[in-house]
């Protein structure tokens, strides 16, 4: 059986012979989770021929293409409603965290796989800024702590917790008229106000690198351009758990008109939705994230964003607002447009305004924008990769 | 890859006997094989045809598939190959009673496979022992010229959804078909008036000695002969002239190619005559899927059923059986609808439905208890399996009877912003709705033909007949480029497009914001207009042109 190399290379003289190449490599994500989907690299190729365009006549705005059904109902009965944004189901709190040989073996061929689109990009590439942050440089891990607090039952009393909260209720009872001369003896103690610290699981982040990926996912990014963004995501995913193996944390963020954190890559990869697109949005929820947990300090940050350059912020003053904030503490920001056939020559938002801004310009080492067509291959999508990290 | 066991290979034949008392009608030989879970992998991007040409097409498949069956394992329970005698595959692990359901859907498949009309071209051909020969001869080529060959069968498979095969079936199953300028009508019409251009009185002469001739039984023509030797020479040419051979794109490249006429060029000929001969062969398969399946899965169920060898097992055949021929709430299972359809069918003709006088009652209730015992709906249902393919079957019997029937809607879907949900509601319960729906889902590429008189000067000139469907623009570059090599010169092609882009924008964005600039609501409603262009290939750089 011939192998994806060999393939691609018989593919590479397609050029010399003055056509196209004509592989692509595609992926199938595996859900798995936390954090466990296995990336599937596989090649993926399509016979061109003359076929007809699914163009429905009359159809109307908001509407997807109708398909057969059974059952009762009258017309015009609302039979069913799906969620456009999927929820994240999965409570943080289930199952029990990743024990050392849990289910190792079988996995380690197809995340084999994976590494090898990585291999290919490794040879290229270098995490660019890299900063000797933080002590500790190995796994992510969770640890449990006693940090929680939590009322009426629990492992270790907190003391000093509790001794405010029966002064606190005994205030509102009228137990201590004067505060000089405290009588503890008429204290009444309700075991709610026992406080007690109890143990909880914690997420501890020690690697040195932090990715953010960032990716538009609102109406307008259907088809081709969703694809190319994803394409350039899963090799820079791919690449990064090749190259940094575990040293390097990935955050994902989906975002329309408001932005979300969606927990692993499975979920960044194949939610679709149809709404409008704010852009700033999403960095701003960066942003947040960062202070909140203070990630700044032991981190080299790196921001991804995938976008088709829409935005109903035209002039981009929020979002330029959250980039020069942003550009306070990372190592890279790298912004690709994916443009849509239809833009033809013209700029789209988000590249005009942060072209005029001049932030490319001002600070040319920590910004890199990439603007590409929607059907662009493979060799184009890992040059754009280049110039982000470059 | 192993032959069955003689025991499910005894089983098999007890089902070849109680399906052929049942009026199935099939070859005695078949052979079953019990495949892998990779071999299926590896089969499948060959049509299932283990001889089939190599192309590294199938490899990319095959990867694929393998990373596809990683993440998501399934199995289908068999596969069927038209080829003499039939061949079927099977996963390993299948208990008796379950075996015997999938004898009897496989002997379906079978049945229809060699004795749908649709298939008549493949009756004669054994397509293992074909794919096989074919298979050395393009390992010889590439032998010999390494990538081009890859190429040839790059762009001839570009073209091989415009095969001809409706006009090929036409010329086996009614020889000719089209009717012929009569040697009468051309003497008279043409020869006289257009050739020798005779005075009228002479014109006159010759009808009058014509209607004599009839009545005498005189032969009119060997004077005819007599004073215009030439005669049956220019009737020979005009009949060829007048009815040239209907040729679809890739024979017409054969036949005509400048670039394929060198000598050097000859054996690419025979790379597209492969590509375009195992097309022909899937054709009827890809335009008979609901009956084919239909088919076959009412008579598992009906031979299953009347099977001593069901009993104990009856739980779980409906199990499986209900997996394969539920009608889903949302959604369309050709499969079950073609199962179903094909019992209503019966039905309507037991109760002798299909009549002039049926038609003609208005009352509901009349309607609903007509029945005049009839009961020839079994064989008319042999009949339908002869003589229809998916488009005649479902456009001449899906009927409102059977919509009300099942239940059956035209499922929408539609937006709901204030819960930020998808909608899905019963957009129709009208037949002529669900039926287009219906159709809509069939196999069908589009109508695009070779303009003989604009073909000239080194062009080759594609005609699309447009259906109000445009091409995929995607694809029409590299398809072009494809054709363009193989006929050595400029090739255009004319088919239409949308004017008003606004309303195909897949853009959403004003849905959500009415404010944004954009298109108007008005844009929104006009309907779609068309207009013609041409595409224009010439040394691999696509132009568009208006018309």
């Amino acid at each position: 059986m011939i192998t994806l190399d060999e393939l691609l290379e018989k593919d590479k003289k397609r050029e010399q012979d003055g056509f196209k190449r004509k592989i692509r490599i595609g992926r199938i994500v595996k859900p798995g989770s936390k954090g466990k989907e296995k990336i599937i690299v596989v090649p993926t190729t399509v016979e061109e021929k003359f076929v007809h365009d699914d163009i429905i006549e009359d159809q109307e705005q908001g509407e997807a293409e109708p398909t057969g059904g059974t059952g009762d109902g009258q017309e015009g009965d609302v039979i069913g409603e799906q969620p456009i944004r999927p929820e994240d189901g999965e409570g943080e709190g289930e199952g029990d965290g990743e024990g050392p040989g849990e289910g190792k073996g079988g996995e380690h061929e197809i995340e084999a796989n994976a590494y090898e689109l990585g291999k290919v990009l490794s040879q290229d590439f270098e995490l660019p800024n890299l900063k000797d942050k933080g002590k500790k440089k190995v796994l992510a891990r969770y640890v449990y702590d006693l940090t929680d607090k939590n009322k009426g039952v629990g492992q270790v009393l907190d003391k000093k917790a509790t001794l405010k909260k029966i002064v606190e209720t005994n205030i509102s009872l009228g137990n201590i008229p004067d505060v000089s001369t405290i009588d503890t003896t008429r204290f009444i103690v309700s075991p709610r106000d026992l406080i007690y610290r109890i143990l909880s699981r914690e997420k501890e982040y020690e690697s040195q690198a932090l990715v953010f990926f960032l990716r538009d996912y609102s109406g307008s990014m259907g088809g081709k351009v969703t694809q190319t963004v994803v394409s350039q995501h899963v090799m820079l995913y791919s690449w990064l758990v090749y190259q940094y193996e575990k040293q390097v944390e990935t955050r994902f963020i989906l975002h329309d008109t408001e932005a979300r954190e969606v927990s692993d890559f499975h979920k960044y990869y194949s939610y679709k939705v149809a709404g409008g697109t704010k852009v700033f949005t999403a960095f701003k929820l960066v942003n947040d994230i960062v202070e909140k947990e203070s990630l700044a300090r032991d981190y080299n940050i790196y921001v991804f964003h995938g976008t088709d350059g829409d935005d109903w912020d035209k002039d981009g003053k929020q979002t330029l607002a959250e980039i020069e904030k942003m550009l306070t503490y990372t190592a890279r920001i790298g912004i690709t447009i994916v443009a849509h056939s239809y833009v033809g020559s013209k700029q789209t938002e988000v590249e005009k305004y942060i072209q005029s801004s001049g932030i490319l310009t001002k600070h040319n080492h920590l910004i890199k924008l990439d603007v590409m067509a929607e059907n662009v291959d493979d060799t184009r999508i890992i040059q754009g990769i280049k110039t982000l990290i470059s | 890859m192993e032959l069955v066991n003689q025991h499910v290979k005894g089983i098999m034949e007890e089902c070849k006997i109680r399906a052929r008392d049942a009026g199935l009608r099939f070859d005695d030989e078949t052979l079953e094989y019990i495949v892998t879970n990779r071999d299926l992998i590896e089969l499948s991007p060959k049509v299932m045809i283990p001889t089939l040409y190599d192309y590294w097409v199938h490899d990319v498949r095959v990867l694929s598939g393998k990373g596809m069956y990683e993440a998501y394992p399934s199995n289908p329970f068999e596969t069927v190959i038209n080829t003499r005698p039939a061949i079927s595959y099977y996963n390993d692990n299948n208990p008796d009673w379950l075996n015997v359901m999938i004898f009897y859907h496989v002997l379906g498949h079978i049945d229809f496979f060699q004795n749908n009309l649709f298939y008549k071209n493949t009756w004669d051909i054994d397509l293992a022992g074909q794919a096989l020969a074919d298979k050395r001869m393009i390992a010889r080529l590439r032998s010999e010229k390494g990538r081009w060959l890859d190429y040839v069968i790059e762009f001839a498979r570009g073209m091989d959804n415009l095969v001809g095969f409706h006009k090929d079936l036409n010329r086996t199953v009614s020889d000719g078909g089209r009717k012929k300028l009569s040697r009468t009508d051309f003497y008279f019409d043409v020869f006289l008036q257009k050739i020798r251009s005779v005075p009228q009185h002479q014109y006159v002469k010759e009808i009058s000695r014509y209607n004599q001739c009839q009545k005498d039984n005189g032969d009119f023509f060997t004077k005819v002969t007599g004073k215009y030797p030439e005669f049956d020479e220019l009737y020979r040419k005009e009949i060829e002239a007048k009815t040239p051979p209907q040729m679809d794109i890739m024979e017409y490249i054969i036949r005509y190619s400048p670039f394929l006429r060198r000598e050097e060029n000859e054996w690419m000929k025979s790379v597209i005559h492969i590509v375009r001969s195992t097309s022909l062969y899937f054709q009827p398969q890809m335009r008979t899927k609901t009956m084919n399946e239909g088919w076959a899965s009412y008579w598992h169920e009906k031979l299953f059923m009347a099977d001593d060898r069901i009993s104990g097992h009856e739980a779980d055949y409906a199990k499986v059986n209900a997996s394969v021929t539920a009608m889903p709430r949302v959604g369309l299972n050709p499969y079950a609808l073609g199962m179903r359809l094909l019992e209503h069918i019966q039905e309507m003709e037991d109760k002798g439905k299909y009549s002039f006088e049926y038609y003609l009652l208005n009352d509901a209730v009349q309607k609903k208890s007509y029945n005049q015992h009839k009961n020839t709906g079994q064989s008319f249902i042999f009949t339908v399996r002869e003589n229809m393919n998916d488009f005649t079957f479902i456009n001449s019997f899906l009927d409102q009877e059977f919509v009300d029937r099942h239940n059956l809607f035209v499922a929408g879907k539609r937006i709901n912003s204030q819960n930020m949900t998808w909608q899905y509601y019963i957009k129709s319960k009208k037949v002529q709705d669900y039926k287009q729906m219906v159709i809509n889902t069939l196999y069908h590429p589009p109508d695009i033909r070779i303009d003989g008189e604009k073909t000239k000067d080194g062009v080759l000139y594609l005609d699309h007949r447009f259906e109000n469907k445009p091409l995929k623009q995607d694809f029409i570059e590299n398809t072009m480029i494809g054709i363009e090599f193989l006929w050595g010169g400029p090739v255009h092609l004319e088919t239409s497009e949308p004017t008003n882009k606004a309303n195909i924008d897949p853009r959403y964005t004003n849905f959500w914001d009415p404010s944004a600039p954009g298109a108007s609501p008005e844009a929104a409603i006009s309907p779609i207009e068309w207009k013609r262009v041409r595409y224009v290939i010439k040394d691999r750089k696509l132009h568009k042109q208006e018309l």
